[in-house]
């Protein structure tokens, strides 16, 4: 049942994400960009931690997770040590996946070499 | 030599005395593929990187040309040419082991007829006897400057373009040869006010619409008196953008008008609304129109070079993309 | 005939194709919905691996992203991307995506200038502005905790 929500809250995001590519002239980016954004502030605002509750991996997997996971982080780090919290939080929480993609990049680019697409 | 408005008249025509084209494995898989004297078994060209593997492309195509009149550098008095990297890196590269005079241009895609034109008035002028002009473009060395890494997943909007890997070099002389430019109008910039970068028809086809106004005011000729009347890399959009305007002028192209964007590449190569690219028009102008003029199939001919003058700098200023278009009027020698 | 920039604008838009979106956006439900999937099915794993919630939080984003990058340098996530659209661009894969490719892609201007300059060269953004939003919120959260 898990899976069964989670394909559907993640493709409906999906979904709504590429009518905005498809109607708007928004780069990539930018959408990504404000997606993190609008994930800190639905979480702020208490929306985010219900739908990861009902959607799992639906909700936390597109970039909106992203902001979800950094705003729970901060909010942890906040209530332990402060001020300083909120600076460490959100890249605390999300140090695996940026460190990681960072890594895997590096060695990407060391061992392969881009296709021809023409 | 005469000038009427923006348009040279080269009273004895400038010789095309030879021509050819590289192109790459997309172009040589589309409908025109047996036209080109050389078609890419893969698109590095044996090279590391891409701009290395275009201005490969540029040498093979001036090699071939040249070698197809059994001509040798040394005869060249000058090269004029260009491409789209920063710079003009990959024909700079490629004039650098050749050891000619060399001007390097930059008219967007629309270089091979802003090269054709200056090289024609050159020779026109007895300036020079003997000119090699050049234009190239290459798919991977263009989409990493202008777009996005080639590995990145984005998907295109139908109106974007495939920008050609091609490369065209002829040579102009003075003497006999069989085919001849006889006229060329110099553009000027026209801005529509197109600020999408991946509908760039659409921000040329005014400046197409109103260089062939330009000539046919200057010369006092009409559509009817050509065989064909082809643009650069206006593509789909593009094109029905120019037979629109002339309609409303009450003028008829249709069924003598065509696009080397569209001609390039097939539906099933998802090139979406067709060409672009400096080699786009150079490709088949050399592999094709050339030919056909010199075997007698074409007459007479209007080769209208596109390009739009935008980089990514001032497409990320928000600046609307500048358009522009080259004519040449290309007759056979009978 | 003289053209002003509105009726051009009108005559182009009129001319220019939409996007199949009947086609795009099918293709990014399925796609994207089926990506989360993954991440549902490696969290149920790492959680019976004994991983806490948050671990096995971070063990998801850590899998994607080496399947997003693993897919990127076999060339195979830009076949995928241009069916898939934002299916594969808003999941954590296509952040991993949006590094990997242009680190690849300019190695030829070498490690330090090329991969390493450029990496970021999209994800940047995505980056500051979460980090930013994040440090926003909790200086928020702090206030409000020190006004009580």
């Amino acid at each position: 049942m898990m899976y069964l929500k989670a394909f559907l809250v993640g493709g409906v995001i999906c979904a709504l994400s590429q009518v905005l590519i498809d109607r708007t002239r928004l780069t990539p980016a930018r959408i990504l960009s404000a997606y993190v954004v609008l994930g800190v502030i639905l979480t702020g605002v208490g929306l985010w931690g219900p739908l990861v509750e009902w959607a799992g991996c639906g909700a936390t997997v597109p970039l909106l997770g992203f902001g979800y996971t950094m705003a729970e982080g901060v909010k942890k780090a906040v209530a332990e040590s402060g001020l300083l919290g909120a600076f460490t939080g959100g890249l605390t929480a999300t140090a695996g996946g940026i460190a990681a993609a960072v890594g895997f990049s590096l060695l990407a680019a060391f061992l392969f070499k881009p296709g021809d697409r023409s | 030599m005469s000038r009427v408005g923006d348009t040279l008249f080269f009273e004895t025509p400038v010789g095309v005395e030879t021509w050819a084209a590289a192109v790459g494995t997309k172009e040589g898989e589309g409908p025109l593929g047996s036209c080109f004297d050389y078609v890419a078994r893969e698109n590095r060209f044996g090279k590391k990187t891409w701009e290395q593997a275009e201005s490969r492309m540029v040498e093979i195509a001036c090699e071939t040309a040249l070698n197809k009149a059994g001509l040798t550098p040394s005869r060249l008095d000058c090269a004029l040419g260009g491409d789209l990297l920063n710079q003009c890196i990959s024909t700079g590269y490629a004039m650098r082991g050749v050891g000619v005079p060399y001007f390097g241009l930059y008219g967007a895609c629309s270089t091979m007829a802003e090269s054709l034109i200056l090289g024609a008035a050159l020779v026109s002028g007895g300036f020079a006897q003997r000119t090699l002009c050049l234009a190239s473009s290459h798919f991977c060395s263009a989409e990493r400057q202008y777009r996005y890494p080639l590995e990145y997943g984005g998907q295109r909007p139908p109106s974007a373009q495939w920008t050609a890997t091609a490369s065209g070099a002829v040579v102009l002389h003075g003497g006999p040869a069989p085919v001849g430019i006889t006229a060329a109008t110099a553009g000027r910039i026209y801005d529509p006010g197109v600020t999408d970068s991946a509908n760039m028809g659409a921000a040329m086809a005014q400046s197409a619409y109103e260089t062939l106004r330009t000539f046919f005011r200057d010369s006092g000729q009409q559509p009817a008196d050509f065989d064909l009347i082809v643009t650069g890399d206006l593509a789909a959009i593009g094109r029905d953008i120019v037979i629109e305007l002339f309609r409303r002028d009450g003028v008829e192209l249709d069924g003598r008008y065509q696009d080397c964007g569209m001609l390039l590449y097939d539906e099933s190569q998802d090139a979406h609304a067709g060409a672009s690219g400096c080699g786009c028009s150079a490709a088949v102008l050399c592999g094709r129109l050339l030919p056909d003029l010199a075997a007698g199939k074409l007459k007479k001919v209007l080769f209208c070079g596109t390009g739009a003058l935008m980089s990514p700098t001032s497409s990320n200023q928000g600046e609307s993309i500048p358009g522009i278009c080259h004519l040449l009027r290309l007759e056979a020698n009978l | 005939m003289k053209l002003d920039r509105k009726e051009y604008q009108t005559l182009y838009e009129k001319k220019s194709p939409p996007t199949p979106s009947a086609k795009t956006i099918p293709a990014a439900f399925l796609v994207g919905g089926l990506i989360c999937v993954l991440g549902q099915v490696l969290r149920t794993v790492f959680e019976n691996m004994g991983l806490d919630k948050e671990a096995a939080g971070s063990a998801v984003s850590i899998s994607l992203v080496f399947l997003g990058v693993a897919l990127t340098a076999c060339r195979l996530f830009e076949k995928i991307a241009k069916f898939a659209g934002a299916g594969t661009l808003v999941p954590i894969t296509g952040f991993a995506n949006s590094i990997a490719a242009p680190a690849m892609e300019f190695k030829t201007e070498g490690f330090v200038l090329g991969t390493c300059v450029k990496m970021f060269s999209i994800a940047g953004p995505v980056l500051t502005f979460g980090i930013s939003a994040s440090v926003f919120y909790g200086v928020i959260l702090w206030l409000m905790e020190v006004m009580g």
